[in-house]
């Protein structure tokens, strides 16, 4: 059965929307004071999947449902889930708008123990508007080990309507610290099958089914990965431009040009960002300090404005330092995809491949190179990415992985 | 250098950031002053402490009409009242007293920038005391120090002084007087290294260029100087991976002009060919090793290894060793 209403936006997920409807009606029976079969609705749960399987669009749906306000528990005649994704409690719940569902979207590296307390607090209250007062943390491994224990308490037992839904790749400890994860009850999420994706593509984007089978073939499952190389000329272009890097490193100064690229392009990326919100934010805010003003009293009531804008200066920076990373991480994905493919290849696995619209250049490295020098191209890659999360600069490290990738020893 | 040398004057103007030298200057008006007046005394008020009515008072002549030098410090974030203020003041100077701004030339707001112009326009004596940035600017001033005392000092001297004291012009200044004093007038080599040994400044730079012509002793011992005067452990390591990414850049390049090839590396001619020196001795295979080894240390000095002195080492020696046995 095709999903409806909030639920067809969760692609591929039949087994996770069913254990989510369930539970969204028992949720229901409990907000009109009755108790449903236990076990049905839990108060704090762990979305964990593969990026891009839709964590936080399952969690945000699963949200919708729990706030929606056109499905009627006593109608036992009713066939649609909550979640119809009509009236306004679904809207504003899938467009982040909703009163009483609080949403952590971390800009920067890591959510701060502050960010928590105060989340804490407004967690307590009663939901005003909707049935539940709802807690949607995206990128859960964002929390620092401060930042974690300080939600504990109110993840062990929240107030009587509120939820807590969490977001992460994994349950792994590295993820999320085992206390979080032990309060939690885990709903896992698979890699949607490329067919699903597609019809995502071509239902709800409009895009032509060519293109859509396309990107959905070649972004390893990752929805928002296709729906952007679909779309978006320059993310193919960059895709192409990561790719050619091993079959291009010929000479030592191919070296330092391919490097140059990856590099320049995450900066741009992180440009793009701090062009189209930095100078506006700013502004706002000081504004909002009465920047500007004039008459009596201004000059005492811009006084504390400094300490609020060096604050957003440094989450700016910080908001910068991120989509830099995972400008990098995801080409390094990708080229960790390919020297994969050509893994299998060298070793005649008949494994489906990561870019299969690359089969032609995999063939031509995998005659060439052995296994063990393909193997450590992919640990140089794998390498790099864990240096620059140790905060290596990127342009060092990336520079490192492809002198490595250029000897193959 | 001295704003007093041509007679009395009511205004003076400081411009610069170096402080030594502001205060000398400060100090020559005070013994103008009290060349006219020898009760003269000298008042320092920063612009942040005074409103123009205390202002006001300290620049009127008193009763009896003794000399007095006000100097007003960090004129540069002087408020739009008191530079109002000042520049009334300077219109209509009071007799015996000796206004001294203290001005680093900068400046914010529009009011305080414009300062200086104004009172150079006033009549002011200007002292330029300027942060002496270059090394041969230093060495003069060492010259200049050693012949006010009333002693010479000796070229090779002033090198070695410079080596071992540092660039602070205080401490330069003081160590410059006190040989002086114990030479007898003279400063040779010999005497700067009796009396002053070590290393007052080392930077990453020095590390790397010893590591990568594999100056193994020099190296390490740079690079030990460098950790006992608290060079930041981030900072070598960066400098580290700086020279070992410039010699792997050109060392590709043989035989052509290191002018001609600059622009297309993005790097300035003369590292160019400092660049090309060294490359010698590096093959492409040795560079990879190296570049790993600088990629390493640069996780380990944030966080990753137990000691960042000892990976700092660590990583000197794998360099040297690379470019021996690649």
């Amino acid at each position: 059965m095709t999903p409806t209403g909030v639920w067809s936006q969760v692609v591929g997920q039949s087994e996770a929307i069913g254990v989510l409807q369930r539970a969204a009606r028992a949720a229901a029976e409990i907000a009109v004071g009755r108790t449903p079969a236990p076990g049905a609705m839990t108060h704090a749960w762990l979305f964990t999947g593969p990026p891009g399987s839709g964590r936080s669009v399952a969690a945000r749906a699963f949200a919708a449902a729990l706030e929606c306000s056109t499905y009627d528990p006593d109608d036992t005649g009713a066939t649609m889930p909550p979640g119809c994704g009509q009236c306004n409690a679904c809207h504003t719940a899938m467009n982040g708008t909703h009163a009483d569902i609080r949403e952590v979207v971390p800009e920067g590296l890591s959510i701060s123990v502050a960010e928590m307390r105060s989340l804490v607090q407004a967690a307590a209250r009663r939901p005003s508007t909707g049935h539940w007062r709802v807690v949607l943390i995206e990128d859960a491994d964002r929390l620092t080990e401060g930042a974690a224990n300080a939600l504990l308490k109110a993840v062990e037992e929240p107030p009587e309507r509120t939820v807590f839904l969490l977001c992460a790749p994994s349950d792994h400890p590295d993820d999320v610290s085992v206390t979080i994860r032990s309060r939690c009850r885990l709903l896992g999420l698979r890699t949607p099958p490329a067919d699903e994706i597609a019809e995502v593509l071509i239902a709800r984007d409009g895009i032509d089914e060519d293109t859509a089978r396309w990107a959905a073939s070649i972004c390893a499952g990752h929805v928002g990965r296709a729906r952007r190389l679909a779309t978006d000329e320059k993310a193919r272009a960059r895709r192409q431009s990561v790719l050619n890097v091993p079959l291009n490193l010929r000479r030592t100064q191919d070296l330092f040009t391919s490097a140059d690229d990856l590099v320049k392009a995450a900066e741009t990326d992180a440009a793009t960002v701090s062009d189209e919100l930095d100078d506006a934010e700013r502004q706002a805010l000081e504004t909002a300090m009465g920047a500007g003003g004039t008459g009596k009293g201004t000059a005492s009531a811009t006084r504390g404005a400094k300490g609020a804008l060096k604050d957003l200066e440094r989450r700016q920076k910080s908001r910068a330092t991120r989509t830099q990373r995972d400008a990098l991480d995801l080409a390094l994905m990708d080229l960790a995809g390919f020297y994969r493919d050509v893994l299998t290849q060298t070793l005649g696995s008949a494994a489906p491949l990561y870019h299969p619209d690359r089969a032609q250049d995999v063939a031509t490295a995998a005659s060439n190179w052995t296994p063990e020098s393909v193997l450590r191209r992919l640990e140089a890659v794998l390498a790099a990415r864990e240096a620059i999360d140790a905060n290596v600069k990127p342009r060092i490290a990336i520079e490192a992985m492809v002198a490595t990738l250029h000897r193959g020893r | 250098m001295s704003p007093a040398n041509d007679g009395p004057s009511p205004l003076y103007l400081v411009l610069g950031d170096e402080e030594l030298l502001v205060d000398r200057a400060v100090t020559s008006v005070l013994d103008v002053a009290r060349k006219v007046d020898p009760t003269a005394d000298l008042s320092r008020v920063k612009v942040s402490d005074i409103t123009p009515a205390e202002l006001a008072e300290l620049l009127s002549p008193s009763l009896f009409a003794e000399g007095r030098v006000v100097a007003l410090l960090g004129a540069q974030e002087i408020g739009k009242e008191l530079a109002e203020a000042v520049a009334g003041y300077v219109k209509q100077p009071s007799e015996g007293i000796f206004l001294v701004v203290v001005h680093t030339g900068g400046g914010r707001a529009k009011h305080a920038k414009e300062l200086p112009a104004q009172l150079k326009k006033a009549g002011a004596r200007v002292a330029e005391c300027k942060k002496l940035t270059k090394p041969q600017e230093r060495e003069a001033f060492v010259r200049d120090e050693a012949k006010r005392a009333g002693g010479k000092i000796d070229p090779r001297a002033i090198s070695a002084l410079t080596e071992t004291v540092g660039s602070d012009l205080r401490e330069l200044a003081s160590a410059t007087a006190q040989l002086v004093a114990d030479t007898g007038g003279h400063i040779t080599e010999d005497a700067v290294r009796r009396y002053h040994r070590g290393k007052a400044e080392v930077t990453g730079f020095a590390v790397a260029e010893k590591a990568v012509t594999g100056d193994r002793a020099g190296a390490l011992e740079a690079l030990r100087w460098a950790s006992h005067l608290g060079v930041p452990h981030v900072l070598i390591a960066d400098a580290l991976a700086d020279a070992v990414r410039t010699i792997a850049k050109v060392s590709h390049i043989r035989g052509v002009d290191p002018f001609s090839v600059a622009g297309e590396l993005g790097m300035p001619p003369w590292k160019v060919k400092k660049a090309l020196a060294q490359a010698r001795g590096w093959d492409s295979g040795s560079l990879a090793t190296a570049m790993q080894v600088v990629a390493d240390v640069n996780a380990d000095v944030k966080g990753a290894a137990a000691s960042p002195d000892y990976a700092l080492e660590h990583a000197v020696l794998r360099l040297i060793a690379a470019r021996q046995h690649p």
